[in-house]
């Protein structure tokens, strides 16, 4: 690993078999988990260069278990690691070696389903794509789908604020949520937002979506949820350029037209996505195109028109409209197997997440290229073109002295050119530990303390998810104060991790 | 009565140092942008107020990104004709409250719209201001300028301070530059009325239309007499003319009792939608709540402050009453409470003064507001007492 962690507190792992017995008294069995082989399992999340094992796991099952361990956490000097599927790809639920990893995974249940308001009440280790089996038969969804959907839990989404590939029509996480109930770092549970499309006083809720595990331990959610599109048609679209295909999708927006999902892949990843599912890609071009549209019959008929036309206009080499469900899914085969498909050209790919303003998308993909020579690694990009989030995939192998260090240095670089250009770091993967020390690339010293001290009001001795997100853990006694000289803060610079 | 100190700063370095000074002085600042909501809660002699209609102008539009730019004291109308020409819209569908308080419309400004978090009937369905505020930058009551968000229509890099700044009402920080998400405007817009339902049956009625495929954008229900004659259910459906009229068909076919939708022309469907902008059917005498709900407790909330005594208007399909009525208003609060929701005291009359303006909060809760409000102001600046 190279990434810095905070320091380990000896004294505390010392005392790792009195924790866990401890804990064994608030939740019982085998939910408390301290020996090496059942830690194992959960040493890592989805970005598995970083591993760490966890002091003690502890898997309640009850909202009260969960408060009585926070407070008993909290009473003890104990710091908290919380955890969802451990899906995260910023390594969000990265284990601390001091720390207790506290796993939602048996909060399983659906509570409460209102089919004429269109809500849901659920605990937080529903998994994203269960909420939407529960619902279909009545026609309803929920509608981000982080292509995790499978495995990913709701709780960890709403902590992640995570999107997926319709979020540019129908909203990330944070825009389908209404309410939540959570237990903070000292044991209290409490609850933001309900069933109403808008709670009182400040918008609580809309900070803790995406706060990272950083404020809080989510312990039930209630989503909105739509009705399931009518039709969905897509048009898979081969342009010569990446420069062409950049422009049609400018032009599809400025035609009006928000479709359900915009993705582009490039040349490495369209022959690997093809090799690997066979769904019948254009092998002869430099920029691959899906556009999907949904609604009614009439909107999609329509739709599908114009942008034929759009793409004809902007020099598209190859236009072909999916004429059954099955087509249409194959389109979209490759797209979803495109992270494993890669996975087969190295044996280790490194998944980036910035957003840039699409205007710069070729001076971006070209910057790319030469640091793909000058690192002396592979790339391949998938794109949510729509709303401009890029996901280049770094070929590495880890087994080859030096290469995880090299990639991690060209996505740092990557990550950089994106915040150049006017864009930002992470468009939905969070930031975690993995784009820590990058923070302030986007934000000035200024702008990282207005942050802390958010997670200050929530947590002020700092024990729920520390090492994460901030590159500098300042003391919130050291941020509540008042020095204000014309705008001047002294702050003494405190060392980074 | 003295009118009170204001001053007008013209750049962020100007307003740092505004803040900064009434933080060393105690004294207190109120934020002002074209002053629509004034009336809004209760009026602060004491403090300073600073107009920021000196913070104005576009700083970056590119209507392909899908992003705008602006200056917070920036006028909504200039923005909303900007829009207009580059056929986009903000799409949670912004209003100018002059109209509530007989002052002269027009002037409200985006960083207004922004701080009081007001959304329109698409909120519906397109999200509240909140949804797409995606960046912001503003001094903080420490007189430190910052930034949050971003200027990209997908961000998840650190904690989303846009969320709380929108409906803030000035308590955290003053705004001076604001990015939003923003949209295609649609091609076509047409209404579908149903007149003479009960608060009930409307309810039923929109919720059915919201689950099914007619993609509705917004849905309100107007009480008998609201416009002249019975109640009027009134659901807007837009988009792309093929779609629209398609969607049109399909609710005017829907055989549900009572409940049969007809498109209305351009101009009654521009007066429904209109008098929720307006609030133009409400009484101007008595106070004015503004009531956020589960839209399945409407029928009952109305039934249980008595509404019909009063005037209300039914928007969101349910989620959202604004109701004016003689009463001391005790329990208007009550009963949205009872019912899943809350009230915010949107205008004031002598019969309500002793009434907080925002809903109580729970204990823990607002706990943790008083934390946020010193984490952004810890002397207290932006607190004026008005709310």
């Amino acid at each position: 690993m190279s990434i810095c962690m905070p320091a380990m507190d000896a004294a505390i792992i010392a005392r790792r078999d009195e924790i866990a017995s401890r804990l064994r008294a608030i939740v019982p069995g085998e939910a408390v988990i301290s020996d090496p082989t059942g830690l194992r399992p959960y040493e890592s999340d989805g970005l598995t260069a970083y591993r760490q094992m966890p002091l003690v796991v502890v898997l309640p099952e009850t909202v009260e278990q969960v408060s009585r361990v926070m407070a008993w956490c909290h009473e003890h000097n104990v710091k908290v690691v919380p955890r969802g599927s451990g899906t995260s790809l910023s390594g969000g639920a990265l284990p601390l070696g001091d720390a207790v990893l506290l796993g939602m995974g048996k909060f399983k249940r659906i509570l409460d389903i209102d089919y004429e308001d269109r809500i849901a009440v659920v605990q937080p280790g529903v998994t994203n794509l269960a909420i939407t089996k529960a619902v279909e038969h009545a026609g309803l969804y929920y509608a981000p789908d982080p292509s995790s959907q499978i495995a990913c839990s709701i709780g960890g989404n709403v902590a992640e604020n995570s999107g997926g590939v319709h979020c540019l029509k129908y909203g990330l996480t944070t825009n389908n949520v209404l309410g939540v109930e959570m237990v903070l770092a000292d044991g209290q549970i409490i609850r933001f937002g309900g069933r109403a499309l808008d709670g009182p006083g400040f918008d609580l809720l809309g900070l803790v979506v995406g706060s990272e595990g950083l404020i809080g331990v989510v312990t039930e959610v209630t989503v909105r949820l739509l009705p399931k599109p009518q039709t969905a048609r897509a048009l898979l679209i081969g342009f010569d350029t990446v420069e062409e295909a950049g422009a049609c999708v400018a032009a599809v927006i400025a035609g009006g037209i928000i479709p359900a999902g915009m993705e582009m892949m490039d040349r490495p990843a369209i022959h690997a996505a093809d090799a690997f599912v066979g769904a019948g890609y254009p092998l002869n071009v430099e920029a691959l195109l899906i556009v999907e549209l949904d609604g009614v019959a009439a909107e999609c008929d329509h739709l599908i028109g114009e942008v034929e036309r759009i793409a004809g206009e902007n020099g598209a080499r190859s236009i072909r409209v999916s004429k059954s469900e099955d087509e249409r899914n194959l389109f979209w085969a490759g797209r979803k197997a495109a992270f494993p498909a890669v996975g087969r050209l190295a044996p280790d790919y490194y998944c980036m997440d910035g957003t840039i303003p699409r205007r710069q998308l070729s001076i971006v993909l070209q910057r790319m290229a030469d640091l793909s020579d000058h690192y002396g690694l592979g790339v391949a990009n998938v794109f949510h073109a729509g709303d401009g989030n890029l996901h280049p995939l770094i070929l590495y192998d880890a087994n080859k002295p030096g290469e995880l260090a090299r990639a991690e240095k060209f996505g740092n670089d990557i990550l950089r050119l994106c915040v150049k250009v006017g864009g930002v770091l992470t468009g939905e993967h969070g930031v975690g530990v993995e784009k820590r020390d990058l923070m302030p690339e986007m934000f000035s010293e200024a702008d990282l303390r207005q942050q802390q001290r958010i997670k200050c009001v929530f947590d002020p001795d700092l024990r729920l998810n520390p090492g994460k997100v901030f590159p500098t853990l300042h003391r919130c006694a050291e941020l509540g104060r008042m020095h204000v000289h014309r705008g001047q803060l002294p702050y003494p610079d405190l060392p980074r991790f | 009565m003295t009118s009170p100190t204001v001053l007008k700063p013209t750049s962020d370095s100007d307003l740092c140092a505004i803040v900064a000074d009434a933080a060393d002085g105690g004294r207190k600042l109120a934020l002002r942008g074209g002053g629509s909501k004034d009336r809004v809660g209760r009026s602060c002699a004491d403090a300073i107020v600073v107009d920021m209609s000196g913070l104005s102008g576009v700083v970056d539009y590119d209507p392909a990104e899908l992003v705008l730019s602006v200056r917070a004291g920036t006028r909504w109308v200039e923005i909303d004709e900007l829009l207009v020409a580059n056929g986009q819209m903000l799409a949670f569908e912004p209003w100018d409250a002059a109209p509530l308080f007989d002052t002269r419309p027009g002037l409200t400004t985006v960083g207004g719209i922004v701080g009081s978090g007001l959304s329109g009937s698409q909120r519906l369905t397109q999200g509240a201001v909140r949804d797409h505020l995606l960046g912001f930058t503003a001094v903080s009551g420490r007189g430190e300028r910052f930034v949050a968000g971003a200027k990209v229509v997908k961000n998840v890099t650190g904690y989303d301070l846009p969320k709380v700044m929108a409906g803030s009402w000035g308590r955290l920080a003053a705004l001076t530059e604001i990015t939003l998400k923003v949209l295609p405007r649609p091609a076509t817009s047409l209404t579908v009325v149903a007149r003479g339902l009960s608060p009930r049956r409307a309810w039923q009625a929109m919720a059915s239309l919201l689950g099914s495929d007619a993609e509705v954008a917004a849905a309100a229900h107007l009480p008998a007499g609201a416009l002249g004659g019975a109640s009027i259910t009134a659901v807007r459906v837009q988009g792309f003319a093929p779609s629209v009229e398609a969607r049109c068909e399909m609710i005017e076919a829907v055989e549900a009792g009572d409940a049969r939708f007809r498109r209305v022309g351009e101009d009654d469907a521009a007066a429904i939608w209109g008098a929720l902008r307006t609030m133009s059917p409400l009484r101007r005498d008595g106070p004015l709540w503004r009531v956020s709900l589960p839209a399945r407790h409407a029928p009952d909330f109305l039934d249980a402050i008595k509404a019909a005594d009063g005037d209300w208007l039914m928007d969101w399909a349910g989620g959202l009453i604004w109701y004016s009525g003689l009463g001391a208003g005790a329990d208007v609060r009550a009963e949205a409470q009872r019912q899943g929701g809350h009230a915010m005291l949107f205008r004031d009359t002598p019969n309500t003064s002793s009434l907080a303006v925002f809903h109580p909060l729970d204990p823990a809760v607002a706990a943790i507001e008083e934390r946020l409000r010193r984490a952004f102001d810890p002397a207290g600046v932006f607190e004026t007492g008005r709310f």
